[in-house]
């Protein structure tokens, strides 16, 4: 029964792939269908990837792999093969579920756009693509779904193709995370040279295991190093975070999956997938390369939460928490809670599908409208919408005890606590907590309470096929809380392979009040200043040239608009000129003087060698042209010329003789 | 009058003066044709003389080259005859002053 | 079947007879019927050919120009295979590229059968020979069928090409002299061991570097490259670089690589270098580009360039690698041979579509497309994502492999060759938002979208690119041996 499971756990991306496939043949006018059929790729994923999760159940620390040889290049095969373990499954868990639920609200949300079944083509293709990261147990079949998803999030993001600004956030969104990948593309190099191997689990061969390790050595922080570029770029962390806003100008149902609760957190999954590398040779927890992770990890989630407080687009503004989320959770890995990483990861899924749904029901309720000093007073015209909006936003700031963000955050903030190298990291975490508390307050208000302005006139509550999945997540995020609570650590013993044991005691912690006040001082102090939030924010009034700068995104795209970008269209131009001028130059150059060397021997030939021979063929044409009058062509002629030859002869003998 | 090879070989030279004569003043080309008959018939004449008046006994040597250059000059007459025709049927013309295709 | 090969190399030329004396409207379907029946000899070929056994097989050797050492010998190994393979595939499909007139038919033919004995010919003469009976087809098919500037680019393309070969020549007629053979195999042995000595040896290897730099072509010998592909007719610029830049590639490895190992160990950095450059300067050069045929053209050097860092990493790198670096990137130079050749066609295929359409192919004379012509958008963008490497699509097996092979023998080339990678991604991503995205253009508002026909050529070429991509054991059952083989020979 295990090995039949994981034998054909290939089935579970495979099913979304082929509806897909299937999807896309179809003709455009084939609506239901298209939907029908997607959402029942899902389901199957879903009911499989519950069959999988529930095999994990058993003993603590299951792990069962699958390998196989996918080609064999000279004398040796490339493996590739799955995994089924606590992290896969779980990532199963989330993404099937969440995607199930996003998958219904796209029914609504998209249903009066014209390319209906493409769009659920390209949802089926990306739910396939990222249910293939988490299984992979090679880091190059990893690679390549991690490639597929891109392709998906690049065809997604770039969905409304005629809007110029939609094709230019795929092709941002595709270049940077690519940026990313091709860093990652070397470590996998790296990594295979070393180990001989990409196969995470192979029995005790495989590059996550001891042998593998050995082998690696000292390269491994760089490896590592490599790989986390992947993430960096993926996960939407400093420098390369950019794209992710940008995002946004995707249909929302996708800025819920992929940006926000499955693909951007694939970064994470691939650190927590290949932990091993980032913690090999560690002293008392701490290496080089986790604390790259740490240091990446808290200045995006500060920069992000910064940023955040300054913008006014709805999407944008969850985007930038997602930016500032996945730096905690890349904080948490880089301290070591690989478990309450992962935990905060799943809960982020949850919580942040949830909300962007909501945001997308009250944009769909607002004429599409994003700007939230537009919106105001939606608390009563979509009450379903505003009150799963708040547990979403609970969960976000990390409200404990009933919310499944509290815990997960309590416990990164325990994990980052602790962390021998410095405490920097904590304290800055703190603010970062404050900081999300605060701009999400901001939001709320904005939003929800307050009077009506000019695009919540008309709102209304959306259908049930939208408010639905809603209810769905909001009550995941409801119900995670009890699986995450520290006082039964089940999950997090599920995902470190330890058994739980309940203890009531361990929720009385100085952490959980510390958060606790501090998500209450952040809430508080978002009422107190956007109380009396109007048209424009009491911040942009206080401290202009501060808002400024976090409106701007602290200019870090003009920055790199006028460095990197500039830089290597430079480049470009460069090569072209040197290609037409310099090498192609000289090409011609070396042409011209061959032209010179013709022409110079075509001179000497005409004025030295032919002029003597021109000269004597011009005599003989003379002569040629005098003999030849004597040749009248008259036969008569030529005989009296030899009548009168013969008499002269016979007169000479006669003469002679 | 005794037959003497003089007579003969006057009569020859005559033949043979008149032929050449109409061979290069003539401008039809059946004129020259017979012009160039009579040498061979002087030629012919000749032969015979000679062999008549040569020292005797002796094999018909003379007459038996009269024959053959007799047969041989109707050959060429067909042929020269023809190759008027020929020339005649392109040119529409017999007069050989404008035959000059040949001139150089 | 004794006579497989010689039938090859025959019948594109009897087809050539045929459709010169055919009506010309029947041009086209003839030489589609003789390629049915090439590709029908070359199927055979493949079934014939056993992948597991070394060396060269179906072997013809006739005495030919005794006195010179010349013999017509053909033989296939599983390089020869494969580009056998290649060249049946695309030439055809060039042929439905183009609305194509008898003159045109009857030199593709015989271009077509210079271009089997180019990857048969195993004895330097005959190579030769064939070699340069593809040049003029060439030559006279740009010059006669091509666009704007076609003279000049003719000319230039001639020119450069003929420089190449009568260096080789030349580098050819000193080894002949010095070793008094033709035979690849007997130079191949004696290569080994060191061809030649002293300067001899490095005026032949340039001689001969020359040649083959210039076919390939390898930066900065490839100038004659963008005006050629741009200048040619689509069907011509899908042979082009389909087939005829892999004759370069192939006399790389055939001749090149085998006959002068020490003389490469020692530039070898420098030959890196050039491989490198050929690989970030023309994926830079074909970002810049804003005419859709120049910048596939500067792609295909970028593609080209991989292959050559994965040969020049296996021979060149002063370091001993190691026997599975060695044949991870011979096989993945093999997989880019031909699915550089499938990819690059398909997307020269997909300009020339555009450019009937249009009747100009500039990246800013479309806009809007996908939303007028959405499958021709879909299958193109499947070329672009095959040619930028994306996993899944075929590009992506070769270059894997390529980078594997290298990065273990070369590391910082490798890393560097990483960034045309990068680049490579940014060209096409700008090329999908030009082309297809926006609002659509006033002058594209017209577009029919995929014919029948068109989707007949289309559909089998892109599931050719996923099978690759997602099964490719088939291709590299081809060469497998050949790649052990040449491992323990560069060894």
């Amino acid at each position: 029964m295990t090995r039949a499971i994981v034998t054909n756990l290939w089935l579970i991306p495979a099913a979304p792939l082929a509806a897909s496939l299937i999807i896309l043949s179809l003709a455009n006018s084939r609506r239901s269908a298209g939907a029908v059929l997607a959402i029942i790729g899902q389901v199957v994923a879903l009911t499989l990837s519950i069959l999988a999760f529930s095999l994990t159940l058993q003993p603590p620390g299951f792990r069962a792999v699958h390998n196989f040889t996918w080609f064999m290049f000279g004398e040796q095969g490339l493996r590739i093969g799955w995994v089924l373990d606590p992290l896969a499954a779980a990532m199963l868990m989330m993404i099937a579920l969440v995607g199930l639920c996003i998958f219904i609200f796209s029914i609504g949300y998209m249903a009066d756009d014209k390319n209906f079944t493409r769009f659920f083509a390209y949802l089926s293709f990306f739910s396939g693509a990222m249910l293939g990261v988490v299984i992979a147990n090679s880091l190059l079949l990893l690679f390549v779904c991690w490639e597929l998803v891109g392709l998906a999030s690049y065809l997604l993001i770039g969905f409304w193709i005629e809007k110029p600004s939609a094709a230019a956030a795929a092709k941002k969104a595709f270049i940077t995370t690519r940026i990313g990948d091709m860093g990652f593309f070397l470590g996998i190099l790296w990594l295979y040279d070393r180990s001989g191997t990409l196969l995470f689990y192979d029995d005790g061969r495989g590059c996550l295991e001891n042998a593998g390790l050995i082998a690696l050595g000292a390269s491994a922080t760089f490896v590592a190093l490599l790989i986390f570029c992947g993430a960096v770029g993926k996960s939407g962390q400093f420098p390369l975070h950019v794209w992710l806003p940008d995002a946004m100008e995707g249909p929302t149902p996708v800025s819920a999956l992929i940006h926000a609760a499955t693909m951007v957190a694939a970064g994470v999954f691939l650190v927590a997938r290949v932990y091993p590398l980032f913690s090999l040779g560690a002293i008392n927890g701490v290496t080089p390369s986790l604390s790259v992770v740490v240091s990446i990890g808290v200045i995006t989630a500060l920069m992000a939460s910064l940023i955040a407080i300054g913008q006014f687009d709805i999407k944008r503004i969850l985007a930038y928490s997602t930016v500032s989320q996945l730096g905690l959770m890349m904080v948490s890995l880089g301290v070591g809670g690989v478990a309450a990483g992962m935990m905060h990861l799943i809960a982020h899924g949850f919580f942040k599908a949830l909300l962007f749904l909501g945001a997308g029901s009250v944009i769909h309720g607002c004429d599409q409208e994003h700007d939230i000093r537009k919106m105001g007073g939606l608390r009563r015209l979509m009450p379903i919408t505003f009150l799963t909006y708040a547990v979403g936003m609970m969960a976000l700031s990390g409200m404990p005890l009933f919310f499944s963000g509290g815990w997960t955050k309590e416990e990164i903030l325990h994990a980052t606590a602790h962390w021998p190298a410095s405490r920097l990291p904590y304290y800055l975490m703190l603010a970062g907590i404050v900081l999300t508390a605060l701009y999400m307050t901001r939001q709320m208000i904005y939003i929800f309470s307050g009077n009506r302005r000019a695009a919540s006139e008309h709102a209304h509550e959306s259908a049930p096929v939208m408010t639905m999945p809603l209810i769905v997540l909001a009550s995941c995020a409801i119900v995670l809380s009890v699986i995450l609570t520290p006082a039964w650590p089940w999950l997090h013993g599920y995902l470190t392979g330890e058994s739980a044991r309940f203890d009531i005691a361990v929720l009385i912690q100085p952490t959980l009040f510390v958060s606790l006040a501090l998500v209450a001082a952040g809430i508080a102090l978002g009422f107190a200043i956007y109380r009396k939030a109007a048209e424009t924010d009491p911040l942009e009034d206080a401290q202009p040239a501060l808002f400024r700068f976090f409106e701007n995104k602290m200019w870090l795209d003009e920055l790199y608009d006028r460095t990197v970008i500039a830089f290597t269209q430079m480049a470009a131009r460069m090569s072209d000129w040197t290609d037409r001028n310099v090498w192609d130059g000289l090409v011609r150059a070396f042409g011209g003087m061959g032209q010179i060397f013709g022409s110079f021997t075509t001179n000497f030939d005409e004025r030295g060698i032919n002029a003597g021979v021109d000269e004597a063929t011009t005599g003989t044409r003379g002569i040629g042209r005098v003999m030849s009058a004597w040749h009248s062509g008259q036969i008569q002629i030529y005989l009296r010329a030899v009548g009168v030859s013969v008499l002269l002869l016979l007169v000479l003998y006669a003469w002679l003789t | 009058m005794i037959p003497t090879l003089q007579l003969f070989l006057v009569v020859s030279v005559t033949l043979f003066s008149i032929g050449l004569l109409a061979a290069l003043s003539r401008r039809h080309a059946i004129f020259i044709l017979i012009g160039i008959e009579l040498m061979l018939a002087a030629a012919s004449l000749n032969f015979i003389a000679f062999w008549r008046f040569g020292p005797q006994p002796r094999p018909p040597t003379g007459v038996m080259i009269a024959i053959f250059s007799i047969a041989i000059a109707a050959a060429e007459a067909v042929v020269g005859l023809a190759m008027v025709i020929a020339v005649y049927r392109h040119y529409r013309t017999t007069n050989v002053d404008q035959f000059d295709r040949l001139k150089g | 079947m004794a006579h497989i090969i010689t039938a090859l190399i025959l019948i594109p030329l009897a087809g050539a007879l045929f459709v010169s004396a055919a009506r010309p409207n029947h041009a086209r379907g003839t030489a589609l019927g003789f390629n049915a029946l090439i590709a029908i000899l070359a199927l055979i070929l493949w079934r014939t050919f056993d992948g597991t056994a070394a060396g060269l097989q179906l072997t013809e050797r006739h005495a030919w120009i005794p006195a010179i050492g010349a013999e017509y010998l053909v033989g296939v190994d599983g390089l020869s295979l494969l580009l056998i393979l290649l060249t049946s595939l695309i030439v055809p499909f060039a042929f439905l590229a183009n609305h194509s007139g008898r003159g045109f038919c009857t030199l593709m033919l015989i271009m077509q059968s210079a271009l089997y004995g180019t990857f048969t010919a195993q004895n330097f003469v005959l190579w030769f020979l064939f070699y340069e009976m593809s040049l003029i087809p060439a030559f006279l098919l740009i010059k006669i069928w091509g666009g704007e500037n076609r003279d000049r680019a003719a000319t230039k393309f001639f020119l450069y090409t003929f420089l190449g070969s009568v260096a080789m020549l030349l580098s050819f007629l000193g080894i002949y002299f010095a070793k008094g053979t033709f035979d690849f195999g007997t130079l191949a042995v004696l290569g080994k061991g060191g061809l030649l000595t002293g300067k001899l040896a490095w005026l032949a290897f340039a001689g001969i570097f020359l040649g083959l730099a210039v076919k390939v072509p390898l930066f900065p010998f490839h100038t004659w490259l963008p005006d050629a592909y741009e200048t040619a007719p689509t069907g011509v610029s899908m042979v082009l670089t389909g087939v005829l830049s892999k004759m370069g590639v192939y006399g790389f490895v055939r001749l090149l690589l085998p006959l002068f190992p020490g003389q490469i160990k020692i530039i070898g950095p420098w030959l890196l270098t050039l491989a490198v450059c050929s690989i970030v300067f023309a994926s830079l050069a074909a970002w810049a580009q804003r005419d859709l045929k120049r910048m596939v053209a500067y792609l295909s050097i970028n593609h080209l360039g991989y292959c050559m860092l994965g040969l020049f990493a296996v021979t060149a790198s002063p370091v001993v690698a190691a026997k599975i670096d060695m044949q991870a990137a011979l096989s993945g130079v093999f997989m880019q041979i031909f699915n550089h050749g499938v990819t690059a066609s398909a997307l020269f295929y997909f300009v020339g579509l555009l450019e009937q359409r249009r009747g100009l192919r500039g990246i800013n004379d479309f806009g809007g497309l996908m939303q007028r012509t959405p499958l021709l958008c879909g299958w193109m963008s499947v070329a672009m994502f095959s040619s930028l490497g994306l996993p899944g699509l075929n590009g992506f097996i070769g270059e894997f492999l390529i980078f594997k092979g290298s990065f273990a023998i070369a590391a910082s080339f490798t890393a560097v060759a990483v960034i045309g990678l990068l680049v490579t991604a940014i060209a096409f991503a700008r090329a999908m938002q030009a082309l297809f995205s926006g609002s659509l253009a006033e002058s594209c508002s017209a577009f029919p979208d995929l014919f029948r026909s068109e989707k007949l050529v289309i559909v089998p070429v892109t599931l050719l690119m996923f099978a690759i991509g997602i099964a490719p054991q088939f291709l590299f059952n081809i060469f497998n041996t050949t790649v052990l083989q040449m491992t323990r020979l560069f060894a």
